[in-house]
């Protein structure tokens, strides 16, 4: 739930509409757009893997407000949500998603294969873990070049397990490594609750080893999220290194389309919906705050439908890949 | 003979080898209380207690532990949830597994099975329709099996547990569901043995996993053009059974070899390589590959399809085989 109308409005503590809205309207893209995603999947015009999003879009909304142009993000499969909130085009997006010419990787990546060097996005991979060291070396690259950048490797709490993380947070400690790690802990891998494949269940302290500073932060709550960001980022952009976030969030969805997620009950998933969603959260706030009315947000939920159906007609009607896109770029 | 589906064979003969002996255990990512991404351990969590083990995701350690708790005894079977994802275990597997037998002059055993599943047509794209048999099938002190019907399947995963020594078993994602004849009662599928899937005179296809079905359809398409092609199903990919790859070329003359790996320095490379140097005296013609060409695989379906190889194209390189 998104802080009370006090807690926001005391002072240096209160977004301005203007701010609010625009998270708003971002948690809500995603929202619409992972929606569609699911429909269009369930027509069959997305095939292979497609990992919804659903319930942790405060997470990277929160975050990406505290980043500047030019900072990188890397993520897993589940890595919609994170293109759209790094200015990736929902059109580009969805047909990518349908395998079109006109999707990000042109058809050949898929959900979980995209990258956008203009917005600094370097994927969607599909190896759990994997991303974590490729958002170091981003990292060390920006430290080599005293670029100033950040980069944010997000991860799941499945991913956490991998040793490669280990091996990584080690590295970005001893070199000073401008890399914000966001553990996205929805608290399931796959069919996994995390308390049966995790030994300490904290993962925001996993970096005190290695010295590494972490918090525990609500993931259902984009403020706070944020508020946690702005401090992860301050400490990388002064040079003091690596930040841990551990940001408690909730996939109200399957761990993809095809799984019909018998490991949890339906009662836990409804709880979370109906008292912590992170749209609604944030709703309610601006309400009581008073910076929009109903008609405001029918006014947003419109645009943003606008916007996804748009992005569902380009994806469907965008050709299918030449067969000559087969053998370009196999070397880079 | 029952007819089961392939998955419910795997599971058959995990559940007869785990009640046979107590030393065999399962463990892998969701193999518990999920019963396995493709069900091929459901049910057996209930049924054998603290025997079967959901793990954390942590390839590499599981891999070099399932190596060591072999070699006290110990028989682990082992789930890589995807082929694409043995690139993680490969220390263990080359480094470890390969070599301890060797330097430790045989003073112990080490009889583990690491199950995995490869294999494309259903858009999961670069980095979950791999087939990397020729990864591990280059591994010298490594048995790699990979079943293509259900009685295999069972067959060869019973053979698998009770084999001294690692064994990789190679299942296919599109095969799960596919339905077979199952033998009753305690048969294993000897490792090392090909098995004639269809006589021919013409042309000897030798075909890994899922690609003997396409091959057999192939040989199919041929038969209506009055060509008769061998298909012979490798099932073991090492050792491999030379004897019945010799005879069969030194009936046919000709030779087509498939597998959906990839072909430079794949598993069909070395297969057409190993047909050279023992049966060249018996070709007529080179010997014709097919495999996946060298890319990544992609997810868009129209592409991933002329990635895969088909019967169609086997039948068109037994057809320049045979020109
Ligand atoms: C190396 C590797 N092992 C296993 C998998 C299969 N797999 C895909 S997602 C997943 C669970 C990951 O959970 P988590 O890190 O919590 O991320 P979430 O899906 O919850 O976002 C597993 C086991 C994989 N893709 N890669
Ligand atoms: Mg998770």
């Amino acid at each position: 739930m998104a802080g009370t109308a006090e807690e926001a409005s005391s002072p240096g503590n209160a977004p301005d509409a203007e701010t609010l809205k625009r998270h708003y309207t971002d948690m809500l893209l995603i929202r619409r757009f992972e929606e569609k995603a699911g429909q269009l999947y369930g027509m069959g015009l997305i095939g292979g893997f497609c990992h919804l999003y659903i319930g942790q879009e405060a997470v990277v909304v929160g975050l990406q407000a505290c980043a500047e142009e030019g900072d990188q993000v890397v993520t897993s499969y589940r890595d919609h949500g994170h293109m759209l909130a790094c200015g990736m085009e929902p059109k580009g997006v969805m047909a990518e998603l349908t395998g079109r010419e006109g999707g990000y990787s042109r058809g050949k990546g898929g959900s979980m294969h995209m990258f956008s060097a203009e917005k600094a996005f370097y994927g969607g991979h599909g190896i759990v873990g994997a991303q974590v060291p490729i958002g170091a070396g981003l990292a060390f690259a920006n430290r080599y070049r005293k670029n100033g950048r950040v980069s944010f490797t997000y991860f799941g709490d499945g991913a956490a397990n991998q040793g490669q993380v280990y091996e990584t947070f080690n590295m970005a400690a001893l070199w000073d490594l401008p890399v914000v790690f966001v553990i996205e802990n929805n608290q399931y891998a796959m069919g996994t609750a995390q308390a049966r494949s995790t030994s300490t269940p904290a993962l925001y302290t996993r970096g005190e080893a290695f010295g590494i500073p972490g918090e525990e932060v609500d993931g259902m709550d984009v403020l706070k999220v944020k508020d946690a960001g702005m401090r992860a980022v301050e400490h990388c952009r002064g040079g003091q290194g690596p930040y841990i976030l551990e940001v408690k969030t909730y996939r109200y969805r399957g761990h993809s389309m095809s799984d019909p997620a018998k490991y949890r009950t339906r009662e836990e998933v409804s709880r979370m919906r109906e008292s912590r969603d992170p749209i609604e959260g944030l709703r309610k706030l601006m309400l009581e705050l008073g910076h929009l009315d109903d008609a405001g947000f029918k006014e947003i939920d419109k645009a943003v439908r606008a916007q996804v159906n748009d992005a569902a007609q380009f994806a469907q009607e965008s050709p299918e890949p030449d067969a000559s896109e087969l053998w370009t770029d196999v070397y880079a | 003979m029952p007819t089961m589906r392939y998955a419910e064979a795997l599971n058959a003969a995990l559940r007869e080898e785990m009640a046979r002996d107590e030393a065999v255990f399962v463990f892998g990512e969701d193999v518990g209380t999920y019963g396995g991404v493709f069900k091929v351990t459901k049910g057996l969590m209930e049924e054998f207690e603290g025997r079967v083990l959901d793990t954390p995701i942590s390839e590499q350690a599981l891999t070099a532990m399932a190596v060591s708790a072999a070699m006290t005894g110990t028989r682990p079977v082992l789930e890589i949830m995807y082929a694409d994802f043995m690139p993680l275990t490969l220390d263990a597997l080359i480094n470890q597994a390969s070599v301890f037998s060797y330097v430790w002059e045989g003073q112990v055993e080490m009889p583990f099975v690491l199950r995995t599943q490869g294999g494309g047509g259903v858009g999961t794209g670069a980095q979950h329709a791999k087939s990397l048999d020729g990864l591990v099938a280059q591994v010298p002190g490594l048995k790699v099996v990979a079943p293509v019907t259900p009685a295999d399947a069972k067959g060869l995963l019973k053979a698998a547990i009770r084999d001294p020594g690692p064994v990789i078993f190679l299942e296919h994602k599109l095969l799960y569901n596919t339905r077979g004849d199952v033998p009753d009662g305690d048969e294993t599928t000897e490792i090392g043995r090909a098995r004639t899937v269809r006589e021919g005179t013409d042309v000897s296809i030798f075909a890994t996993s899922r690609m003997v079905l396409e091959a057999e359809k192939a040989a199919e398409a041929l038969a209506a053009e009055g060509v008769f092609a061998e298909v012979i199903d490798l099932r073991t990919l090492r050792p491999l059974d030379l004897g019945a790859v010799v005879g069969s070329i030194s009936r046919t003359h000709h030779a087509v070899v498939v597998n959906e790996g990839w072909g430079f320095c794949g598993y069909a490379a070395e297969l057409s390589a190993t047909v050279m140097d023992h049966a060249f005296d018996q070709l007529d013609a080179p010997v014709m590959r097919v495999a996946i060409p060298d890319m990544p695989i992609p997810y868009s379906e129209p592409l991933e399809t002329q990635v895969i190889p088909d019967a169609g194209r086997i039948a068109a390189a037994a057809r320049r085989a045979l020109a």
